[in-house]
């Protein structure tokens, strides 16, 4: 089995995503050649072949010129599996490439049965077993699914690709989170809330129970997007990652995107109306409750 | 200018899922629909556009059993101008690439200026029909947009990154984005604007006559996960919940004494 790895780079450096793909490649034992938009100053650590274009050739948002490049390397290499993260790199760049090849494209994997793939399905609480009806597949792996057991050693042998930059999209700029705001990894208690406050007045239920351990309190998604927090509370991939001694999640399902920004914490209680909340899977209690009840009490408890 | 903007029915996800008799997908029976949280953003972006615009119209399309109306009619309140139904009572045993392929073939000669998509459905996560369909429409793509501007003929929009980046962008029409959440606040439907989208024209046309693609991938099985983690359930009377919850965060972490 042969694997084409599409590694990432961005701002000139590589993201350590790219040995996700590696990893999976190890683990289902495919022969496994990279290609990386990116630059020679940077490169991932492999024994390989890697087909390297410059990301100052390409530009730093340039799918089509990307897949152009692709295209050329999957000639050459002829590969049964072409590997992505599932990143906004990978889902952007993915759909593309299985398009042009005519081939199927399976998302989020985060297992393998035989020559199926697992992936989740619902939040995370069903899973699914696809199979893809084309030669060749296309799949982008969920962040964290895979990792590598040792520290990544090893130089590429490198094919550079020229490249142009050519694009109906015009790359402006990029634009850094706000700076400032709360400092949650410096917390050792965070108690969050999730859509499931109801409402923002609901907020003080839960910064009341930060305050009493002597924490601060974060948020999930939907409830900074609703303005209820601001945007340096937010736990997750697109937040802030934190290890707290104690994360208390209210009313938040635990998607995969919440979890990868707290489930390092050291000790992790979920309170939630939904017995089955994939909250559950990280949570070392769970407790079934309403959080407007509990909390409160909880609070007026830990008072006294 | 036309502007489509395409809807999926999900299910809520804190619903209590039971598998169908094939074991293939999650059964709907017992099941409430809802829109797909990422296409509400959509709908609120087309929506917004067209006022900005003045004269647009915005198409909203869904592929999906009977049932699918009822999301259909909520884009049509909060101001969609007509809806398009492609019946299939099988749409969820379709892979991205037909349902792409279903959409690109009623949409093809349509001359849609602007597409809206969800970055990805809730129940099947795939984050493949939007940019497919862009492909097969000979469109540029850009995905995972929280930030959108039109100017003149200029769209400019912001794409989400990792960890809080953001890329800027600027391409012309025609183009298709795919929306993520935050994008914009989507409105609820007022009492009579969901009167008025009553009388707004919502047609169905069979997937028979669209579906040409075979399917690139297919499902072979759905199952619950396996239960990790071990942790501990608590259930019950309020009261004992926290004196229990207390108790062992005294016994397990060194946060209260
Ligand atoms: C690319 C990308 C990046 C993302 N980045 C992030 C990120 O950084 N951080 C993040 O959090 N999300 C992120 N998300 C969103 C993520 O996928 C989820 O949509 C989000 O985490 C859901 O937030 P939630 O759990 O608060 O809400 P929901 O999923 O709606 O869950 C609400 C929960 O509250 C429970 N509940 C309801 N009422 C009560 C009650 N009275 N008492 C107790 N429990 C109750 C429900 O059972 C449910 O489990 C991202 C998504 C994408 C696609
Ligand atoms: N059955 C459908 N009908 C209409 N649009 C759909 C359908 N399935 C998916 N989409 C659109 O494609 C987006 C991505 O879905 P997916 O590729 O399933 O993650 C959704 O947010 C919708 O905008």
């Amino acid at each position: 089995m042969k694997a084409l790895l599409i590694a990432e780079s961005r701002q000139g450096k590589l993201l350590p995503g790219s040995y996700e793909t590696l990893a999976f490649a190890e683990k289902i034992g495919a022969e496994a050649a990279m290609f990386l938009v990116g630059s020679e100053s940077d490169m991932p650590h492999f024994d390989g072949r890697l087909y390297l274009a410059e990301s100052a050739d390409v530009g730093e948002y340039n799918p089509e010129e990307t897949l152009r490049l692709l295209l050329e390397v999957i000639d050459k290499e002829s590969p049964q599996l072409i590997v992505l993260s599932h990143s906004s790199y990978g889902w952007d760049l993915a759909p593309r490439i299985a398009l042009a090849l005519q081939v199927g494209q399976i998302s989020e994997v985060v297992d393998y049965q035989g020559d199926a793939m697992v992936v989740p399905a619902c939040n995370s609480k069903l899973r699914r077993v696809v199979q893809a009806q084309s030669e060749v597949t296309v799949v982008t792996l969920q962040a964290g699914a895979f990792s590598l057991v040792d520290e990544p050693t090893g130089v590429p042998t490198v094919e550079k690709l020229s490249a142009q930059a050519e694009t109906k999209v015009e790359f402006i700029g990029y634009e850094e989170a706000e700076e400032g705001g709360v400092d949650l990894s410096k917390a050792e208690v965070i108690v969050s809330a999730g859509r499931g406050i109801g409402k923002p007045e609901n907020l003080a239920i839960v910064e009341a129970l930060a305050k009493v351990l002597g924490g601060e309190y974060g948020a999930s998604r939907p409830v900074v997007d609703s303005d209820w927090a601001e945007h340096s509370r937010q736990v997750g991939t697109t937040g802030q990652t934190v290890a707290p001694k104690l994360y208390i999640a209210c009313g938040i399902s635990g998607a995969i995107q919440h979890l990868a920004g707290m489930k390092k914490s050291e000790f992790i209680v979920a309170i939630n109306t939904d017995r089955d909340a994939p909250i559950g899977e990280v949570a070392d209690v769970l407790v079934v409750a309403d959080l407007k009840q509990f909390l409160p009490a909880l609070t007026a408890r830990l008072e006294e | 200018m036309k502007i489509l903007i395409c809807i999926k029915q999900v299910p809520d996800m804190e619903s209590r899922f039971k598998l169908n008799d094939a074991g293939t997908w999650y059964s709907d029976q017992d099941l409430a629909g809802r829109m797909n949280e990422y296409d509400e953003f959509a709908v609120e972006q087309a929506i917004q556009l067209r006022e900005q615009l003045g004269e647009a119209e915005v198409v909203v399309l869904s592929v999906g059993s009977d049932r699918v109306k009822e999301t259909m009619k909520k884009a049509l309140a909060m101001g969609a101008d007509r809806g398009v139904h492609i019946q299939d009572d099988a749409s969820y045993e379709k892979d991205p690439f037909q349902i792409a392929s279903v959409i690109a073939a009623y949409a093809g000669d349509q001359n849609f200026d602007v597409v809206f998509t969800g970055m990805q459905s809730q129940d099947r996560g795939s984050a493949q029909v939007g940019v497919l369909l862009a492909g097969l429409l000979g469109m540029p793509a850009v995905t995972t947009i929280v930030g959108f501007d039109c100017d003149g003929d200029q769209i400019t929009v912001k794409r989400e990154l990792e960890g809080g980046l953001k890329l800027v962008a600027k391409l012309p029409f025609p183009a298709l984005f795919t929306c993520q959440l935050g994008l914009n606040t989507p409105r609820y439907p007022t009492l009579p604007n969901i009167m008025k989208a009553k009388r707004k024209e919502l047609v169905s046309l069979p997937v028979t006559d669209l579906l040409k693609a075979e399917a690139l991938t297919t499902t072979a099985e759905t199952r619950f996960p396996e239960k990790k983690g071990g942790g501990l359930i608590l259930e019950g009377d309020v009261d004992e919940l926290t004196g229990q919850l207390i108790a062992i965060l005294k016994d397990k972490t060194a946060v209260i004494k």
